[in-house]
């Protein structure tokens, strides 16, 4: 199994490849990628240096392109094609259907991996992809459970890559539109979920708000410690219950299930967290990575050793982990 | 424009679905929209009833389309979905590119529905050649991105607005209907059937902001676009879409055959909000925040 990590910056990126991740994936400096937030990713210069420091050391580069243009400015997503390809990378990660279009046309031998953002969970659906733009990898969304994904890798005309560890979209990604509903952004439109444009924080008598576009996401007492507003992850009324409707600020972690995902075909496993820091990524690429060879090693013994999952819940949202939709109970 | 009626989202009891469509038939709609999109466990009305309900519309003048499930995840999913494409009597409302990879290879013409992205002329290019007769605007897209889609949609290609309704806005693995009531989704009790406009979902000030149907949130908001009738029809708009909600659907039928036809927006705009369960937006359609609303200047 191929470990792919995130980067949203050089440093990241060398955390990633120096911790042992096989892969690495990176976006633009603007909304052709769904990790469009202010400070994060790659220039022209950063790009260049990014490619050839992972691929000096033999690992790969994928470029995520995974929003959805509208026919004004569909030419920055053409625009991010061709500026990763003349690179050299070693797979796009599109989502948008006119954008693969465009890429398999201009770039018929370049790599394509189907983007979680595609939303994509059945093989018929890989399928689509793969007889018409001849994509070799696709990108599961964290909604379907262990044995779903095994059904679908049985029948996938290509290898599947699953998210491994970081924060949980608890939606189908590529058509969860909450953050636009509030905001006018969303993954799709802009790169970005509950954009820190639109977050204010405020300090109420009893402790403090956090609010989305206006609209309380959260309330938290004194002393308790104010998370993020990702809007799915607020406490919010239904009927008589105050509570985490939607989510608990949680992240997933895959660790306890890595035999299975071995033994059910998974080919890449991936860590979620390009917004995250250099830090994060190193420690999360170096316990994956261990995991992943302990597992690969002997997968009839591996459990998860304790200082693993340690370390992953002190970087953890909440820090709390959850096995998300691969586990049928949290559904 | 034409007016369809898009599929019912949400789970009702088996005699008010049936009666819906009586009521349905007689109605200002042209177009009718049926079958589950939400949840494959709501099978109070099953696929041959779907067919005759089907069938009972087309006598009365309707076109009919059966949509298909928004998410698929389990294999007797994937079967039910082939079962659906496979069908000679209706086109399908493709849901998932799923859907639209079996009706494709099979040489048949589809409809795409509001979740269904698409959002540029290129996609819209090349679904058009896989056989796309007909394609809903992804709800979240407002009138100058409509306006540039239509300038190079295909000869041919209608474009479908969802006119009225609580927005679709996500789907997921998880039931939070069932959650809500601290249930498993493989033990739900079918609490959707309580819910016949959906749970609301409030802040904790009390603002209604979300609605649980099942594995999707909606807009506690009623996304509408009366006032924007006449630019819809102005870029070329083939058909405005109503979603169905537990009263009233007929009436606000009504209202915007009213609209097309030249009546007065401002009073039907009255009528409107009378039936409407918890206050109107329209920001996605005037390139804000879609729980807005509020007017734009016509370009």
């Amino acid at each position: 199994m191929e470990l792919v990590c995130p980067a949203g910056n050089l440093p990241s990126l060398k955390a990633a490849v120096d911790n042992g991740a096989d892969s690495v994936y990176i976006g633009f400096k603007d909304d052709t990628n769904a990790r469009h937030f202010a400070g994060l990713n790659f220039t022209d210069r950063t790009f260049e240096k990014a490619v050839s420091y992972a691929q000096d050391k033999g690992r790969k580069i994928f470029v995520a392109i995974n929003t959805y243009p509208q026919p004004k400015g569909f030419e920055r997503w053409q625009k991010a094609v061709d500026q990763a390809a003349e690179y050299g990378v070693n797979a796009l990660i599109l989502a948008d259907m006119g954008v693969m279009d465009y890429a398999s046309e201009r770039w018929p031998d370049l790599n394509l991996h189907l983007s979680v953002q595609a939303s994509v969970t059945s093989a018929e659906g890989i399928r689509f992809y793969h007889e018409n733009f001849g994509i070799r990898r696709v990108v599961l969304p964290r909604v379907l459970s262990v044995s779903q994904v095994a059904h679908v890798i049985t029948e996938s005309p290509v290898p599947v890559e699953v998210f491994g560890f970081g924060s949980l979209c608890v939606m189908v990604e590529g058509r969860c539109l909450l953050s636009s509903y509030a905001t006018g952004r969303s993954p799709n439109t802009y790169g970005a979920c509950s954009p820190a444009s639109h977050v204010r924080w405020e300090e109420t008598g009893d402790g403090t708000n956090t609010r989305l576009n206006g609209v309380l996401i959260d309330h938290y007492g004194e002393g308790e410690k104010a998370g993020y507003p990702t809007l799915c992850k607020g406490r919010f009324q239904v009927g008589e219950n105050t509570f985490y409707a939607l989510e608990e600020p949680t992240s997933l972690n895959t660790l306890s299930i890595l035999p299975k995902l071995w033994e059910i075909g998974v080919s890449a496993i991936k860590v979620e967290g390009r917004q995250r820091s250099p830090a994060y990524v190193g420690h999360v690429t170096a316990v994956m990575r261990a995991a992943i060879d302990e597992c690969m090693k002997n997968p009839g013994s591996y459990r998860p050793k304790d200082r693993w999952m340690q370390k992953l819940a002190t970087v953890s949202e909440g820090s709390q982990t959850t096995l998300g939709a691969y586990h049928r109970p949290w559904q | 424009m034409k007016l369809s009626l898009g599929p019912i989202q949400y789970f009702w009891e088996r005699e008010h679905v049936l009666d819906f469509y009586q009521q349905a038939a007689d109605s200002a709609a042209d177009i009718i929209y049926l079958g589950e999109v939400i949840c494959s466990k709501r099978r109070l009305v099953k696929f041959e009833d779907w067919l005759a309900i089907g069938n009972e519309l087309k006598q009365s003048g309707k076109e009919v389309i059966l949509s298909s499930l928004t998410l698929l995840e389990a294999a007797s999913e994937m079967s039910s979905l082939k079962k659906l494409c496979a069908n000679d009597a209706f086109m399908v409302e493709a849901n998932d590119i799923s859907a639209v990879q079996l009706l494709s290879s099979a040489g048949k013409s589809f409809v795409t529905g509001p979740s269904f992205n698409i959002y540029n002329g290129r996609s819209l290019k090349l679904l058009a050649q896989k056989g796309l007769k007909r394609w809903v605007l992804p709800v979240e897209l407002g009138l100058d991105t409509l306006r540039d889609l239509q300038e190079v949609r295909p000869e041919g290609l209608e474009t479908e607005v969802f006119a009225l309704g609580r927005l679709p806005l996500a789907y997921s693995a998880r039931c939070y209907t069932a959650r809500s009531h601290n249930l498993p989704k493989d033990d739900c009790q079918f609490k959707c059937l309580d819910y016949p406009d959906g749970r609301i979902l409030e802040t904790q000030e009390k603002q209604e902001f979300l609605v649980l149907n099942g594995i999707q949130t909606q807009s506690a908001l009623t996304h509408q676009v009366l006032e924007q009738v006449p630019e819809l029809a102005s870029l070329g708009v083939d058909v405005l879409r109503i979603s169905p909600q537990h009263r009233g659907t007929m009436q606000i039928l009504d209202i915007f055959y009213k609209s097309i036809n030249n009546n007065d927006i401002e009073d039907l705009f009255e009528d409107l909000l009378l039936l409407i369960p918890h206050g109107v937006c329209n920001g996605y359609l005037i390139e804000k925040a879609g729980m807005e609303y509020g007017t734009r200047q016509t370009a």
